[in-house]
């Protein structure tokens, strides 16, 4: 009942909206549908919220993320617990310093790689996939086949040996995590291109002799953004995963900058001396942050439903 | 004779691979020999089944597909080659309207932008004589100037079929194929776009190719009826006198299976048998000889070639030695 209310309301709404002058694009109607979906709208806010807290939070953060409080050290389980007493919202590590400033910093290293790689997957991967996809026959058994090669590798293996022959330094991770984002994008791509290729309106620009690259960026890609854009959405908090499951293992991001892998991996470390704090608040970022990504994905996946023309 | 479109023996295969290797294992021959001409200011009606290579064919002309032999006159000037890769320039005054306007109009473009797009390519002209232009067009094909800044699915499909015309029209061709135009919209809608068309024919002069399987269509629309079977030409006719006489017995068949409203008026049906042969292995002779009711030996062994039967053209055997049952 509630979707054939839905259904019915959409109808109406669009038998009332029929008469206006100034086009709607695909894109204007999907943020629409996006909006109207309350779990992605909310992880929306939830995000904002929790990229908006790494701006703001240091002006409210009484000690630096490198200071060490030298009054808790040694008795972190009773001194170093949560408090706005002694200015440690979040309470302190392990060594005595303000876990607040050290969650905002993770928080941000993390966000940043999250971002990063799917970034570069997308800018890759949309455009091998693309040119891949559009020319077809032997470039595109050239190209794929190459992909095929390096996913068979074990990135992880890979991304390790990178670490420890390069030294661990954040540009190696960005590095490491940008060689392999793109690949499962640049399959997407290829296999959205190969169907979008054969519409009459690719053959209609060829036929008035518009030059090939110029159909892949006008006409194939901005019809693959929907695709391109729930899947780097869902592939935000992949790279977040792999960056903190590098950290966790210690060979990712190294002091004293840290990342919520880092951090739930001290305070996992540290769980038996009962410095639970130590573990919930990364944990805490690290679960809605994920959770937002998953469901704005989702939410994009239904706006952007290709189904729709 | 003034021949607009002068077609001379084109074919068109296409290699079937299989294999790992993908090694050549045998051709699609889609348009088999084709030669005809198209009179300025007339139309052409082509009518086939399904997989005859019309759409084939069409492609050929407008240059999506490069043909495998023959060539194509344009105003007397070879435009199109078997050996030659790219197309001539004055290619651009042959234009296409695509049979499904619903993949045809790109969904993510306003339409003013997939109306011009042959323009700017060719860069005529800023940014406010194209918005003119477009403007011009789209009252000339019946939608309002003021649709321009629209985007596709805020049109129906009839709409969206004049945006298609629109979009030929604006690169002033002599000649537009009008591939299947009205197969994917409702029978009110089609009388509308094909009334359009006569109209903009007679208006701007132009020289059509019309391509449907429906010959109630083909029959408002052509002066002179192409008939295709397999891929190769059977019969070419004045349009009243193939649909008054049609001479090939495949023409007949295909004539006898259109639906007539008046039960009274109906003829006595010709069924044909069987399925159509695959275009990768032809039946030898006649390709049409396994369905024909007319076929004797002779149409097994030897292929007939197009020959003038008055005013018409008839590639049959059957006809050719006056066997009528």
């Amino acid at each position: 009942m509630a979707i054939a209310d839905q259904k019915m309301q959409d109808f109406s709404e669009r038998l009332t909206t029929v008469n206006e002058i100034k086009g709607r694009s695909l894109w204007q109607d999907a943020f629409r549908r996006f909006f109207k979906n309350k779990a992605a709208f909310a992880s929306l806010i939830v995000l904002a919220a929790v990229v908006l807290f790494t701006f703001i939070g240091p002006y409210f953060a009484v000690w630096s993320n490198e200071e060490i409080d030298w009054s808790v050290l040694g008795q972190v389980p009773t001194k170093g617990i949560p408090s706005f007493e002694t200015g440690h919202f979040f309470g302190t590590d392990d060594l005595g310093r303000d876990l607040y400033s050290r969650v905002i910093q993770g928080t941000q290293v993390s966000l940043l790689v999250g971002i990063i790689g799917a970034g570069i997957a997308v800018l890759v991967g949309t455009f091998y996939g693309a040119v891949a996809g559009y020319f077809g026959g032997r470039v595109d058994s050239a190209m794929m086949r190459t992909v095929d090669i390096l996913l068979a590798i074990p990135y992880m293996f890979i991304l390790i040996l990178l670490l420890m022959v390069f030294g661990r330094s954040v540009l190696m991770l960005f590095v490491g995590i940008g060689l392999v984002s793109w690949l499962g994008m640049a399959r997407i791509v290829r296999g959205q291109t190969l169907s979008i290729k054969n519409k009459e309106f690719v053959e209609a620009a060829l036929v008035t002799g518009v030059h090939p690259f110029t159909i892949i960026f006008r006409h194939i890609v901005p019809n693959l953004l929907g695709v391109v854009a729930v899947y780097a959405t869902l592939l935000v908090p992949e790279m977040i995963l792999t960056e903190s499951f590098i950290s966790f293992l210690g060979l990712g991001v190294q002091e004293p900058n840290t990342s919520w892998g880092a951090l739930i991996s001290q305070g996992a470390s540290t769980i038996q001396y009962g410095t639970l704090w130590q573990l919930a608040f990364p944990l805490f970022f690290f679960v809605i942050s994920l959770f937002s990504f998953y469901f704005i994905g989702d939410g994009l996946r239904d706006a952007l439903d290709p189904k729709d023309r | 004779m003034n021949a607009l479109l002068e077609i001379r023996g084109i074919k068109k295969t296409f290699p079937v691979r299989k294999g790992l290797f993908q090694r050549v294992k045998g051709h699609v021959n889609a348009v088999r020999d084709v030669t005809v001409d198209i009179e300025r200011g007339t139309t052409l009606g082509l009518v086939g089944e399904s997989g005859c290579g019309k759409s084939t064919l069409a492609k050929v002309l407008v240059g999506l597909y490069p043909p495998s032999e023959g060539e194509i006159r344009f105003n007397g000037k070879p435009i199109i080659r078997a050996e030659a890769t790219e197309r001539i320039d004055t290619a651009r005054s042959i234009q296409i309207v695509f049979q499904d306007p619903y993949s045809s109009l790109d969904p993510r473009l306003p339409i003013w932008r997939s109306i011009a797009e042959g323009l700017s390519i060719h860069h005529e002209g800023d940014a406010s004589t194209l918005w003119r232009r477009v403007g011009e067009i789209l009252e000339l094909v019946g939608l309002p100037p003021n649709a321009a800044d629209r985007y596709p699915h805020e049109f129906s499909g009839g709409q969206r079929q004049r945006i298609g015309v629109a979009r030929a029209l604006i690169m002033d061709p002599e000649f537009i194929i009008c591939d299947e135009p009205t197969s994917a919209l409702d029978v009110s809608v089609q009388a509308q776009i094909l009334n359009l068309l006569k109209r903009l024919q007679e208006e701007l002069n132009l020289t059509l190719l019309f391509i449907s399987h429906n010959l109630s269509v083909i029959r408002h629309v052509a002066d002179k009826v192409m008939v295709m079977y397999l891929g190769a030409v059977v019969e070419i006719a004045p349009a009243r006198q193939l649909f008054n006489a049609p001479l090939h017995p495949y023409t007949r068949a295909l004539l006898s299976a259109t639906p007539i409203a008046d039960p009274k008026l109906r003829g006595r049906r010709i069924k044909l048998e069987g399925e159509l042969p695959s275009p990768i292995n032809p039946p030898p002779g006649c390709t049409f000889h396994p369905r024909c009711p007319l076929a004797n030996d002779r149409c097994k062994r030897e292929e007939p070639r197009l020959k003038p039967k008055g005013d018409a053209s008839v590639a049959c055997h059957a006809v050719e030695e006056g066997r009528t049952e």
